[in-house]
């Protein structure tokens, strides 16, 4: 088509060029930007070190790597994808370029605290990287003490500074994402005609502003007892080894809600665009992000069923991880009753939203039997956990970043991916996500042990199984890194709304205008009336740029 | 159906069977509704796929009647799950009061084990069939976690404290022994057997062996060794409180609260005897943190439960 269309009109992407007009920038799709290209190195980074520790477990013996260099492989795996890749992936990208745009803002309400988030994430993630190429840090993501602040031999105290440094760049995220959505709602946006992506994003930043001081302090305690050898988490310095369990799991459960919740926000844009119609039950769907927000406070001790807290403080977080089953069922039941008499079409961005709801489901089923007491006592700790955290984080959270990346991209390239490719990733990802993790459920029902570099024969089938599955999945992540990258270049031009969408951010040229909006929109309708046309909804007011 | 590897692993105890229960009611509600949700959106998807490029479907804004029915349907699956769990929860950390107590200690990276009546073992733990059987554990560094997958039980082993628990194994053989909690590098290597024997097979088994002094008679002897008999003879003295059964008591402390004496009590006033003063004592008595092991601790505190055992049985007929 005709590429000039493009370079002509000034949009965000070539208002000025070189490198300065990136690294100083403050407008919200340009952070967005420096977060998609962090996040993916991260993403490649975790997936490097879990193809090694895959090929290892191919056999019981441990004859790849040494027991300690695969211990540092799976630490590094867990910390690299929870803090530098799945916490900020969808809030710190796709947050990033759509908050503002969604509810017809400017930007979001602090840019300069915006660019701020993205500096201090890269100074978190420099530590991190640091500790990882000077010998790296065995302790599990999950840093127990006293193990972590005695006894391991490695880069602890790096680690603990890089992920205590990077929560700061959480708050900030989270900090101007509230405002953003309290104060800068264009005219007639209400809060019950936000987009739920809107919703997912405002319950992930309650999580981000009250959580993530909690880890900073719990791993800052981590470092002094390390450094000073303060007696606070060591029984034999006169502390509570539990008592860091506790603390760590106040935010790290509610953490998964981050990783969580913004998927589930992205898919909910999905399911509505490609179904064309209206999000059913739109308000359940709304409360149950805030219900998960709040409930997911309270369910920390299921981490801890056999770690010597006493029964009935179990029972009741037993039946705490019950409820914040609910809200999840809520919202899958939901999506589907929107599919009824709607118009569905395959494009990958609802294959992926799709995939999402399969393998969410899974993920959530498999909960209960952790949530179970009398189940989680045999299944705590083995491979049913990995298997269950992997659908809840990869197949939910990565299915949705990925749909939500494909779903905004002529947005904010102004150019189509090729779909063709992009149909095949998805199915890619889809088998060999299911071909490598659902065996796992398998092996930790038999009893395999998480974080086991040597393993007993009697599970090698099922092993192998999961790193073959693994190799698929890898082709599936691979392919849209290079399809994406082609389309930059010789993708088909997208126009300003490719998908026939109803959401603010489509009523604006691809790519969008640095102001976002020639002129203040005012909204007459919630997100979804896809039976009306989009004029019908959105009027003009004055020039966004007075 | 021998595929050459399992898929499902073997029940040794009497949990395994509740355990597996519970755990097939939730696959078989899982599949249900697995099932139901892939159904519905695969003929939706399929029913509905756009035809024409322009279609606008009518709006359906929700029914508040199917958002109660879906909520209320998970909702009370989900408090039944709770309450069969909780209860077989419940039992696996209660153990029987007539069981055999064994203790544990784990330290990097293996398991150590004695007997009551002062078998010693070494990665390996040899228990009766058809006999409750309750661990107490402690670890000498790190936390562990001791682990029976065919007996379904797990419980994390933890420096400086006492966590117990209990099971009966249904079928002799011999059981992975693995630790779950990740403690450094050998964790995988961490690994043992749990080999259960016919009572009488087990009693000779205890018999055979280098036979020597049980945990109580150990206890005692290093209850002498430290002096504890200066100040905790039986009857008292001003400088410290008999011992005589004293175990399972509940004891008045200085400032008016109260504590029942049990085996991380017994720990906690010979590591650190200032923690809680029993009322009338002076806090004159010195730590033996350091003098002595993890198995002596738990030697002294067989020997300590010991005392007054027989009054106290005497008493209960």
């Amino acid at each position: 088509m005709n590429v000039s269309v493009i370079e002509r009109r000034k949009h965000y992407l070539n208002i000025n060029y070189g490198i300065r007009s990136w690294l100083f920038t403050t407008d919200h799709k340009r952070i967005a930007w420096l977060y998609l290209l962090s996040v993916t190195l991260f993403f490649f980074i975790g997936g490097l070190f879990a193809t090694l520790m895959r090929i290892e477990l191919m056999t019981p013996q441990g004859d790849l790597v040494q027991a300690e260099t695969y211990n540092k492989l799976f630490t590094m795996h867990g910390v690299t994808m929870v803090f530098f890749f799945l916490i900020p992936s969808i809030p710190a990208v796709l947050g990033n370029f759509l908050v503002p745009m969604m509810i017809g803002a400017r930007d979001l309400a602090f840019p300069r605290l915006n660019l701020a988030s993205w500096y201090i994430f890269i100074l978190g993630g420099a530590f991190t990287l640091m500790a990882a190429a000077a010998g790296g840090v065995d302790t599990g993501w999950t840093f127990y003490t006293p193990y972590s602040s005695i006894y391991s031999n490695t880069h602890v105290v790096l680690t603990v500074v890089g992920v205590f440094v990077t929560g700061f760049s959480s708050i900030l995220t989270g900090l101007n994402f509230i405002v953003t959505i309290h104060k800068m709602r264009a005219p007639g946006m209400t809060w019950f005609r936000l987009p739920l992506f809107i919703w997912a994003h405002y319950a992930t930043s309650i999580i981000f502003i009250l959580g993530t001081p909690v880890i900073a302090i719990t791993l800052l305690l981590v470092g002094l007892e390390r450094i000073f050898r303060l007696g606070i988490f060591d029984p034999s310095l006169g502390g509570d080894p539990v008592l860091f369990q506790h603390l760590f799991w106040f935010y790290s459960h509610p953490a998964v809600y981050i990783m969580i919740l913004p998927a589930m926000g992205v898919v909910s844009e999905l399911i509505a665009c490609f179904s064309r119609k209206r999000i059913f039950g739109y308000s359940f769907v709304a409360f149950a992000s805030l219900a998960i927000a709040v409930i997911g406070f309270l369910v920390w001790g299921h981490h801890m069923f056999v770690a010597g807290q006493s029964v009935h403080a179990s029972m009741i977080f037993s039946l705490l991880s019950f409820l914040v089953a609910i809200p999840s069922a809520i919202k899958v039941f939901n999506w589907t009753a929107t599919l009824y008499k709607s118009s569905v079409s395959y494009d990958a961005p609802m294959l992926y939203a799709l995939g999402f709801i399969g393998l969410f489901t899974m993920g959530g089923l498999t909960g209960l039997f952790l949530a179970s007491l009398g189940i989680d006592v045999h299944v705590h700790d083995t491979y049913f956990v990995v298997a269950h955290f992997h659908y809840i984080m990869v197949g939910g959270a990565v299915m949705g970043y990925l749909g939500g990346i494909h779903f905004w991209w002529p947005k904010m390239t102004g150019r189509s991916y090729p779909e063709s490719w992009a149909r095949v990733a998805a199915l890619l990802i889809f088998v060999g996500f299911n071909l490598t993790f659902f065996p796992q459920f398998v092996l930790g029902y038999l009893g395999m042990p998480r974080r086991y570099h040597v393993y007993p024969e009697e599970f090698q089938v099922l092993n192998v199984m999961s790193t073959a599955g693994a190799s698929i999945l890898a082709v599936g992540y691979v392919l849209p890194l290079l399809y994406l990258i082609w389309s930059l270049r010789y993708g088909a031009v997208a126009g300003a709304n490719p998908w026939r969408a109803r959401g603010l951010e489509w009523q604006t040229p691809s790519p969008p205008p640095t102001e976002n909006f020639d002129r203040t929109p005012i909204v007459t309708e919630g997100a979804y009336a896809y039976e009306k046309d989009p004029a019908e909804i959105y009027t003009v007011g004055k020039p966004a740029h007075v | 159906m021998n595929l050459g590897f399992p898929l499902f692993p073997e029940q040794a105890s009497t949990t395994a069977s509740r355990v597996d229960a519970l755990f097939f009611f939730l696959v078989a509600v899982s599949v249900f509704f697995a099932t139901l949700i892939c159904l519905f959106i695969v003929i939706f998807a399929i029913r509905y796929r756009r035809r024409v490029e322009d279609e606008r479907p009518e709006p359906i804004e929700g029914k508040i009647w199917l958002e109660v029915l879906w909520s209320v349907i998970p909702f009370g699956l989900t408090m039944v799950m709770f309450v069969w769990g909780a209860v077989i929860f419940f039992d696996i950390y209660n153990p029987p009061p007539d069981a055999l107590e064994i203790s544990v200690v784990g330290r990097q990276w293996m398991w150590k084990a004695q007997h009551p009546t002062g078998q010693n073992e070494i990665n390996e733990l040899h228990v009766p069939l058809g006999q409750p059987v309750k661990l107490m554990m402690t670890s000498e560094d790190v936390i562990h976690d001791f682990y029976l997958p065919a007996f379904r039980i797990k419980q994390d082993v933890l420096p400086g404290r006492y966590t117990s628990v209990w099971f009966e194994a249904t079928k002799a053989g011999a059981y992975r022994l693995f630790c779950a909690e990740y403690c450094g590098t050998q964790h995988s290597g961490m690994m043992g057997r749990v080999v259960v024997l016919e009572p009488a097979e087990f009693e000779r088994w205890l018999s055979g062996g280098a036979t020597g002094l049980s945990m109580i008679d150990q206890g005692a002897s290093l209850f002498k060794r430290f002096g504890c008999e200066t100040c905790h003879r039986s009857g008292g003295t001003s400088q410290g409180p008999s011992l005589a059964g004293l175990f399972g008591k509940t004891v008045k402390l200085q400032g008016g609260t109260t504590v029942t004496v049990d085996e991380n009590y017994i720990r906690e006033s010979i590591l650190d005897p200032r923690a809680k003063i029993v009322a009338g004592y002076q806090p004159i008595m010195p730590t033996f943190k350091g003098l002595v092991s993890e198995e002596g601790l738990l030697q002294l505190i067989s020997y300590i439960k010991s005392l007054g055992e027989s009054e106290r049985k005497a008493a209960q007929k």
